[in-house]
């Protein structure tokens, strides 16, 4: 990043210091109340292990049913000009403000077994409720938006300068979305990717509703905390900081390509 | 673009705004002196019969208001630890009320007042034909339980191992209303949940009394808390559940004698 020439006005340091301490204060509060003494056994044991591995899979899962669904909406919003894309863009957005409580709910009349595709699904003898499937279709609610607003705002910023350019010379859209869009736009993908995958770590609301709570099964890592918060408190704040670590590692590998976009 | 930005930037400071003004309003009643407000604090199966209570303590001593936090027992235990500015607690099971004991923040000895036993609930047309407990352990049966951490799971264990049998859930809920709500929403085959929540469920559900619900009997206790403001009242509340009026809307709300 280069120097900045303009200097900041000096007052605004005091409210950036309080809002960086709101978030970081609780964070530290959390490492402090960890039982240092029983960490290592505390997060490996059978279900907290299981937690973890689960909520690994099923966030990479729907990372990737996010990819395969957020480009091409991405792609639609950002390089094509209908009647209500404007409407369409806010309610494709929606998971991000509803709770995620409602999204469950949404899932379940959708997926359930009483559900709207339930019959259909019934036919085909594929029960989606309390099976990790659920658990991913949860996630992937909660998390595609963030996957297309960042790429279509990636996209945006790209301008088609250089799709045109290409069209220009004889390339199928095929081939300009392939060597041209996509190159382009990946450090905006891979931002994407990563916001997709922390907030499909941390889904719950919708999880609980939809997904039921089995370990191995739909019990995922913030489920297990919540869970063991009701006997285990010290298993439960180990396995929130393990949470905070894994949530920054995946920032942590995300920044550097945000700083390019 | 960027005006598209603004505009988007903008309207998350309106939510934003509009979000913490919602947080502010609850601090109003705190302007009119002349009201006490007495807070109970209760386990969630509670709901309905101290709702009922409420509004009858209110209707007995004019200029007191009566609010209640209703959640899973060991939630208002931990929020009671921490300093929650509660009056009274009754809690779904002694265990949790024993916890407030060892630190002493009880006002007095608590008082059981109450006792609940697990129920088989099923969707109205029972899909699955359940009967007994033991179609619970039937293949194919999508049984839902309360995970044995909290208090409906401790019971529902407790039954398997007097009965002897296993039952394979397919999931372990965190509260017997998340139990219930599977069961009403039809994904479930059955559940076991107490027999006040299938009482309260009314025509959504179906109930199937078991003999084997007599060996986990849920007791519940209440007592004023140590760091009352308003003990005179907390105690004038805790004695109408005792009392004739309270043990009758508990017990028309499908609670047994403790």
């Amino acid at each position: 990043m280069r120097a900045r020439t303009v200097g900041l006005p000096g007052w605004l340091y005091l409210p950036a210091l309080v809002g960086a301490a709101f978030v970081l204060l609780p964070l530290v509060a959390i490492a402090i109340k960890v039982d240092w003494a029983h960490f290592a056994d505390l997060i490996t044991s059978t279900s907290s292990k299981d937690a973890l591995l689960l909520s690994l899979r099923t966030s990479a899962a729907s990372t990737v049913l996010c990819v395969l669904l957020g480009v091409p909406m991405a792609l639609v919003l950002a390089r094509t000009s209908f009647r209500g894309q404007n409407l369409l863009r806010s309610l494709v957005l929606l998971p991000l403000v509803l709770p995620p409580v409602v999204g469950g709910l949404a899932l379940l009349y959708t997926f359930g077994r009483k559900g709207l595709l339930g019959h259909s699904l019934e036919v085909l003898d594929l029960r989606i409720a309390f099976s990790t499937t659920a658990v991913v279709l949860a996630q992937t609610f909660v998390a595609l938006p963030f996957l297309v607003v960042s790429l279509e705002g990636a996209l945006r910023t790209a301008g088609d300068r250089y799709e045109v350019v290409a069209a220009g010379l004889g390339a199928g859209p095929t081939t300009v979305f392939r060597r041209v869009t996509l190159p382009l736009v990946l450090p905006g993908l891979l931002a994407g990717m990563v916001l997709s995958f922390a907030r499909a770590l941390g889904e719950f609301g919708a999880t609980i509703t939809f997904a039921g709570s089995l370990q191995g099964v739909t019990r995922t890592l913030p489920l297990e905390i919540y869970l063991r918060r009701e006997t285990d408190p010290d298993a439960a704040v180990a396995l929130a900081l393990l949470l905070v670590v894994v949530a920054v590692l995946v920032i942590a590998v995300a920044r550097p390509d945000r700083l390019r976009a | 673009m960027i005006l598209r930005k603004r505009a988007l930037l903008g309207t998350l400071v309106a939510a934003v705004a509009i979000a913490t003004a919602g947080c502010g309003s609850g601090n109003d009643d705190k302007t009119s002196t002349k009201s006490e407000t007495l807070t109970v604090y209760a386990a969630a199966s509670l709901t309905g019969a101290f709702t009922d209570l409420g509004a009858k303590f209110e209707a007995d001593h004019p200029g007191v208001k009566v609010t209640f936090s209703f959640g899973g027992s060991s939630d208002l235990v931990t929020q009671i630890q921490q300093g929650a500015p509660a009056d009274v607690f009754a809690s779904a099971d002694s265990k949790n009320m024993d916890k407030l004991t060892a630190e002493g923040l009880q006002g007095g000895t608590p008082a059981t007042f109450a006792s609940n036993t697990l129920e088989i609930v099923t969707p109205p047309d029972n899909p699955a034909a359940i009967d007994s407990l033991d179609d619970l352990t039937k293949k194919g049966v999508a049984v839902v339980l309360c995970a044995p951490e909290v208090p409906c799971g401790s019971a529902a264990q407790k039954i398997e191992q007097s009965a002897h049998l296993t039952i394979k859930p397919v999931s372990e809920e965190q509260s017997v209303k998340d139990v219930l709500a599977k069961v009403v929403a039809g994904e479930a085959d059955a559940g076991l949940v107490y027999v006040t929540d299938v009482k309260a469920a009314g025509a959504t559900v179906h109930g199937v009394t078991f003999a084997e619900a007599a060996s986990a009997v849920n007791t519940y206790p209440i007592a004023v808390l140590k760091d009352s403001d308003h003990a005179t009242l907390a105690k004038a509340f805790v004695a109408l559940v005792l009392g004739a009026v309270g043990q009758q809307v508990l017990a028309d709300a499908g609670f047994a004698k403790p």
